[in-house]
């Protein structure tokens, strides 16, 4: 035991004493809960908007003001005539055209049916559709704030509630998504790096000729990253409540135990990464490509597991990644209990057994 | 040759080993059937150059790698199959300087002691001349050492655990001749605590600091013996010769058929003739003919590098 200790006290001064690593890890996810939770959105605003009004009276004038009075479009030019609409497209600066015909306040009040036109630049689809929506959820307001005076003989109306996240806040899918990437990037990549970093130096080629079990060589380079990030998980659980208004409305004790859980999961990934490479540019590589990518791409916060090919939905049930970003949605978002998650636990227990054999069953007991 | 039994007063005992890699689709034999015995408190010497299989033979007896056929033991136990029970009495200290450079003289030392299950304490009359060099220098990282230092500090390292066996692979490598003098000396005075050494190098002249030498060479052993033994087998008489203009009349020697062997050696080259009668007179005879000035032929004895030579030269032909 006290070999033991000793190693994971040398392995502390290996991670203290290089300072710059040390501060990438430990701010990596400051930054990425920064960038995430201001810089990239999901969320549209401020859109401009070019308004062609031919009706010109006091309906089009109405509903022209209700478009623009909220944060989602700003009508930065007006416009006369149809010719002059694909030019402003073609500047780029305008995301949507609205156009308001001639007949407009005519028809809704004799007819009974108005046209109104929205076109959108479809370059960017999900911008475009996003506006589209936008445009039509208020139009449709303005329509139902005119038909109160008159009573229909039928109406549906939809009321939409969006359940544990009323806002539609972008944050609420990507701190699972950020805390899921971090713990990946900092257990499996550098517990990789750390193990072939010792082969080599050549220290490997003393350590083995020592009385020091290979399991143990194992767990003791594995335990300080393991600390490293729960540092990490605690850094951003406080980031998303305190910074991003981001509940945790589960349990903090099982949230953090499904964490720890994780952790060790990609743990016993970087440990498998170490035992067949040699080199720490490598090991580098492989955590890289093959941990990070299929980790963005895979656990389905950036983009829905249910629309990939079948083959793509089965191959991300290989990555740890997917299951515990529905861990801990299901805990922190929706506030559920271990009995909602209790599977996917299983599985990532399933998978850190797996790897920790195959790990240790590849940790050399020789060189070559 | 001396004889030695392989009784219980062998430490290291080597057979037969054959050992193979495969260096892209080729087949390259590093030890082509070495064996060799090593007596209990004895400082055994590997002597070959760069390439002739000294580490392969070191890893092979620091369970570091399987041969591809033979038997080795340290003081009896199995290399293959008691690997665990070695790594306990084993010191080993690689060829490359293979301490944490993060970490200080200290710390390092304190490491190697704890997962030896022992500590510095308990074993410091062992290292204490060693320490005592670098111990001024104990807050020091190891990265920032000398090289020289690094060396007394790995050996200390190796030393910790009170090995019974201890394994150098070129210890002497990359470090001046005052250090390499001084770590002879300490190798001397380890001997003299009963712990059987074996060192490789490729400096013939430490050699003659053994109690005995093996000549490797091209994964083959040419001769095992004492120094002073081996340089009797040097019959041949020896010359010494130096001219004013040494490049041509190295050029000169290498033409002349009646030389048998000629190469450089200090501001000497030393050679030896085909035959008994050719001296120094019908050597300065022959190179006075050849407009050399300052020339100065005398007879040596040979020491044990000659003799490598000499071994060397016929294991080629």
């Amino acid at each position: 035991m006290k070999q033991f200790f000793a190693f994971i006290k040398k392995e502390f001064f290996h991670i203290w004493r290089d300072k710059r690593t040390l501060f990438i890890l430990l701010g990596m996810p400051i930054t990425q809960i920064i960038i995430f939770g201001f810089a990239l959105t999901n969320e549209v605003k401020n859109s401009k908007m070019a308004i062609l009004d031919l009706s010109k009276d006091a309906s089009s004038k109405q509903l022209i003001q209700k478009m623009s009075i909220g944060k989602y479009f700003d009508a930065t030019s007006v416009l006369y005539n149809y010719q002059e609409v694909e030019p402003i497209f073609k500047k780029g600066k305008i995301k949507m055209v609205l156009i308001i015909p001639q007949q407009f306040a005519n028809d809704l009040q004799h007819g009974n049916q108005a046209h109104i036109q929205l076109i959108c630049d479809g370059s960017d689809p999900n911008v475009a559709n996003t506006l589209s929506t936008y445009a039509t959820a208020i139009i449709k307001d303005f329509q139902s704030q005119l038909v109160k005076e008159q009573k229909l003989p039928y109406r549906i109306e939809t009321d939409i509630r969006m359940l544990y996240n009323p806002e539609l806040k972008g944050a609420y899918s990507f701190v699972p998504g950020v805390m899921a990437l971090i713990l990946m990037l900092t257990c499996a990549m550098m517990t990789s790096i750390a193990i072939v970093k010792e082969k080599e130096m050549g220290t490997m080629e003393i350590i083995l000729v020592s009385p020091l079990k290979p399991f143990g060589v194992v767990i003791a380079k594995a335990i300080p990253y393991m600390l490293l990030s729960m540092v990490n998980v605690i850094t951003i659980l406080l980031l998303s409540v305190y910074v991003l208004d981001v509940p945790i409305r589960g349990n903090l004790i099982l949230l953090l135990s499904e964490g720890l859980l994780f952790t060790i999961t990609s743990l016993a990934l970087g440990l498998l990464i170490s035992s067949i490479t040699d080199s720490q540019q490598v090991a580098m590589l492989i955590s890289l490509m093959g941990l990070f990518l299929p980790t963005t791409v895979f656990s389905g916060y950036m983009f829905p597991i249910e629309n990939m090919p079948i083959p793509l939905q089965v191959m991300s049930n290989m990555v740890p990644a997917k299951w515990f970003y529905f861990i801990v949605k299901t805990i922190m978002i929706k506030g559920l209990g271990f009995q909602y998650v209790w599977k996917e636990t299983c599985i990532l227990i399933g998978m850190t057994v797996v790897l920790f054999g195959l790990s240790i069953k590849n940790f050399k007991t020789r060189l070559s | 040759m001396a004889k030695y039994n392989s009784n219980n007063m062998s430490a290291v005992i080597v057979e037969n080993i054959i050992k193979k890699y495969r260096v892209e689709k080729t087949e390259v034999t590093a030890l082509k059937g070495v064996s060799f015995e090593v007596a209990k408190g004895e400082l055994f010497g590997i002597v070959g150059p760069d390439g002739a299989g000294k580490t392969s033979l070191f890893r092979v007896l620091t369970t570091l790698l399987l041969a591809e056929s033979g038997n080795a033991t340290i003081e009896g136990h199995d290399v293959v199959k008691d690997y665990k029970i070695i790594r306990k009495k084993l010191g080993y200290m690689p060829g490359r300087f293979s301490l944490y450079q993060d970490l200080t003289v200290e710390e390092n030392l304190t490491f190697f002691a704890t997962i030896f299950n022992t500590s510095i304490e308990e074993n410091y009359d062992l290292i204490k001349d060693i320490y005592q060099q670098i111990e001024p220098f104990k807050d020091r990282r190891a990265g920032k050492l000398s090289g020289g230092m690094k060396q007394k500090l790995a050996l200390c390292c190796a030393l910790i655990h009170k090995p019974s066996v201890l394994l150098l692979d070129e210890p002497t490598t990359g470090v001046d001749a005052v250090s390499r003098k001084e770590f002879w000396d300490m190798l001397q005075r380890l001997k003299l605590q009963g712990i059987t050494i074996l060192v490789s190098t490729p400096y013939m002249d430490e050699a003659s600091m053994c109690d005995r030498v093996a000549l490797l060479q091209e994964g083959k052993i040419l001769a095992i013996d004492k120094p002073a033994q081996i340089n009797q087998q040097f019959q041949d008489p020896l010359w010494a010769v130096q001219a004013s203009n040494m490049y041509a009349l190295l050029k000169v020697m290498k033409q002349w058929e009646a030389v048998a062997s000629c190469y450089s050696f200090g501001e000497y080259y030393h050679v030896v003739m085909k035959s008994e009668n050719a001296g120094a007179s019908a050597i300065n005879e022959y190179l006075v003919e050849r407009q050399f000035q300052e020339i100065e032929v005398k007879k040596i004895d040979a020491n044990i590098e000659d003799s490598f030579m000499a071994l060397m030269n016929t294991a080629h032909e």
